[in-house]
């Protein structure tokens, strides 16, 4: 695969919390137009990853190059308008709880670009339809279900039309079906608008059946990445574990600790 | 005894960095600040959560407290047979003092709560962070706003509170105590200075507001993002900004009353 087939390019990223080492060494690429996973226990930096390469959170040394740009490089007005370019469909949804429906989708048409009214209204109803909620415009972010709700923030985040998508966790927390409309969804937007997707899931059926790469974070470090099959097949026994859900394994069960003997018997 | 030591510095750093980070958000947010267009209609929202809904807090207790002032006015005043002088009191203390903090004290509880735990919530329900994914600066958008109806409404509520209560207070003298109108009125007109009483009592509640408002918003920023986080912010809000108002109230008025 050729660099230049591979809109981001993470190389040799390091990051702290305080005391605690997030990533100690994260080499990673992510194919143009392709559906990317990245894997992982939580609390592995998974979201911490993503604010990374939208720029909202700055690494202690490495590189994060989206699109041939050094992304912590840039100017703040820099970096505000190449994030033009990234839609982000966070955690929790995140819409904007005073706005409704609607307004939350055009939000990102109305300060971004010099759309009048009416193209903007008809963008919206576009992007609304793509997710089933075109009947929904009028409500209030609270009166929606959390499937509603991430698929609003999911329009909200293709609004744009951007080239990169990034869903955090975007199954967590659904039923089968509104996680079934999803994983579609999802694999329907990347095919037709040709984008870039990036999803952080540890939901590992949902994703593995869906995405074209994967890579698995442990430890602060990439620990495997291939494709769906490789993944499958591969000997480590963190990776087995992780997919599996194996309760005990390289991963411990239970959190360090003196022997359960020597603690009973003081 | 070293330990001690090097707690306390930590402390003093931490306090120092917090205080840099909100004097950051301060100047961040004001100095974008002509961004024309679709700024009026932001504050002008703001305007309406910040101080029209703090209107009804402000105008009851502007009345109860002009109304005890007439009262406990007219009782001592009576004793040197001076109770036309009980305008003067009711207007002078409440100019000067009582309309400015009270009205801070109120607007912490009322409004600065809110806006910590309203800009918390955005925080911790990722509003904050998604803003900035569609290139929206939070402090222009979320912050600055507030900041500017918090500093406009101060003043105008703190006016209110003190025109409410010299009704309150002229209610009890005149009406229930029998206090000559006329009197009433011309000594409260001929002794209130509008230099050295009316503005500087505004001056005060400017401070008050800009403080609050301040002390609120970062609060709301610096919040951990968790339902018991955001408590303690709103918590933190109302404790910090009282303790700064009386505090500054002091200060002002040593600076303002201290050489007559
Ligand atoms: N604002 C923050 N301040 C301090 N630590 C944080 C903050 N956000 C996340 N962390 C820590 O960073 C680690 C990685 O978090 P995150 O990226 O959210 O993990 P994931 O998304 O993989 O579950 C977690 O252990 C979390 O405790
Ligand atoms: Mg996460």
């Amino acid at each position: 695969m050729s660099v230049s087939d591979n809109v981001i390019q993470i190389s040799h990223l390091k990051f702290n919390r305080g005391e605690r080492c997030i990533f100690k060494n994260i080499n990673l690429s992510i194919p143009k137009g392709k559906i990317t996973a990245i894997m992982g226990p939580s609390g592995t930096g998974k979201t911490t990853l993503l604010k990374m390469i939208g720029g909202q959170l700055t690494p202690d040394s490495g590189k994060v190059i989206v699109q041939g740009t050094d992304v912590h490089s840039l100017a703040r007005a820099e970096l505000f308008s190449l994030r033009k370019n990234m839609g982000m469909l966070f955690q929790s949804g995140a819409l904007f709880s005073d706005m409704s429906v609607f307004e939350n989708v055009a939000f990102p048409l109305q300060v971004n670009t010099d759309l009048s009214v009416e193209l903007i209204r008809d963008v919206v109803l576009l992007k609304l339809q793509a997710v089933g909620l075109r009947g929904a415009t009028s409500l209030m972010p609270s009166e929606l279900s959390g499937g509603m709700a991430r698929r609003v923030a999911l329009a909200r985040a293709i609004a744009l039309d951007p080239q990169i998508v990034m869903y955090d966790e975007p199954f967590a927390g659904q039923d089968p079906i509104g996680m079934g409309v999803l994983v579609t969804l999802i694999k329907k937007l990347n095919q037709s608008l040709g984008h870039t997707s990036v999803i952080v899931s540890h939901d590992i059926q949902e994703t593995l059946s869906i995405a074209d790469y994967i890579c698995i974070l442990a430890d602060g470090e990439v620990i495997a990445q291939g494709s769906a099959s490789e993944i499958r097949e591969s000997s480590s026994q963190k990776v087995q574990q992780f997919i599996h859900g194996y309760p005990d394994g390289p991963v411990p069960f239970h959190y360090p600790s003196v022997a359960l003997m020597d603690e009973l018997t003081g | 005894m070293l330990d001690t030591l090097a707690i306390t510095g930590r402390l003093c750093i931490e306090k120092l960095a917090g205080f840099g980070r909100a004097t950051f958000v301060l100047l961040h947010a004001l100095l974008v600040w002509p961004q024309p267009g679709n700024s009026i209609p932001l504050i002008v929202k703001q305007l309406y959560s910040v101080g029209v809904k703090s209107l009804l807090i402000i105008v009851v207790s502007g009345l109860f407290i002009g109304m005890v002032l007439g009262l406990q006015g007219y009782t001592i005043l009576v004793d040197f047979a001076s109770e036309d002088a009980v305008g003067q009191m009711v207007a002078l203390s409440l100019v000067r003092e009582l309309a400015p903090v009270v009205t801070a004290l109120l607007f912490a509880g009322r409004a600065g709560s809110a806006l910590t735990a309203e800009i918390g919530l955005m925080k911790a329900t990722e509003q904050l962070a998604s803003l900035e994914m569609i290139g929206v600066d939070p402090l222009r958008r979320i912050v600055a706003p507030r900041l500017w109806a918090g500093f406009i409404s101060m003043p105008l509520l703190s006016m209110i509170f003190a025109i409410v209560g010299i009704y309150g207070g002229a209610v009890v003298s005149i009406d229930w105590l029998g206090v000559y109108s006329g009197s009433f009125w011309s000594v409260m007109q001929s002794s209130v200075d509008f230099y050295d009483d009316v503005l500087n009592g505004v001056i005060k509640s400017l401070v008050f507001g800009f403080v609050i408002t301040w002390i609120a918003v970062y609060q709301g920023l610096e919040s951990v993002p968790t339902s018991e986080g955001i408590s303690q912010a709103t918590t933190r809000t109302v404790v910090y900004s009282s303790l700064m108002v009386l505090a500054l109230d002091f200060v002002l008025t040593a600076l303002m009353f201290g050489n007559i």
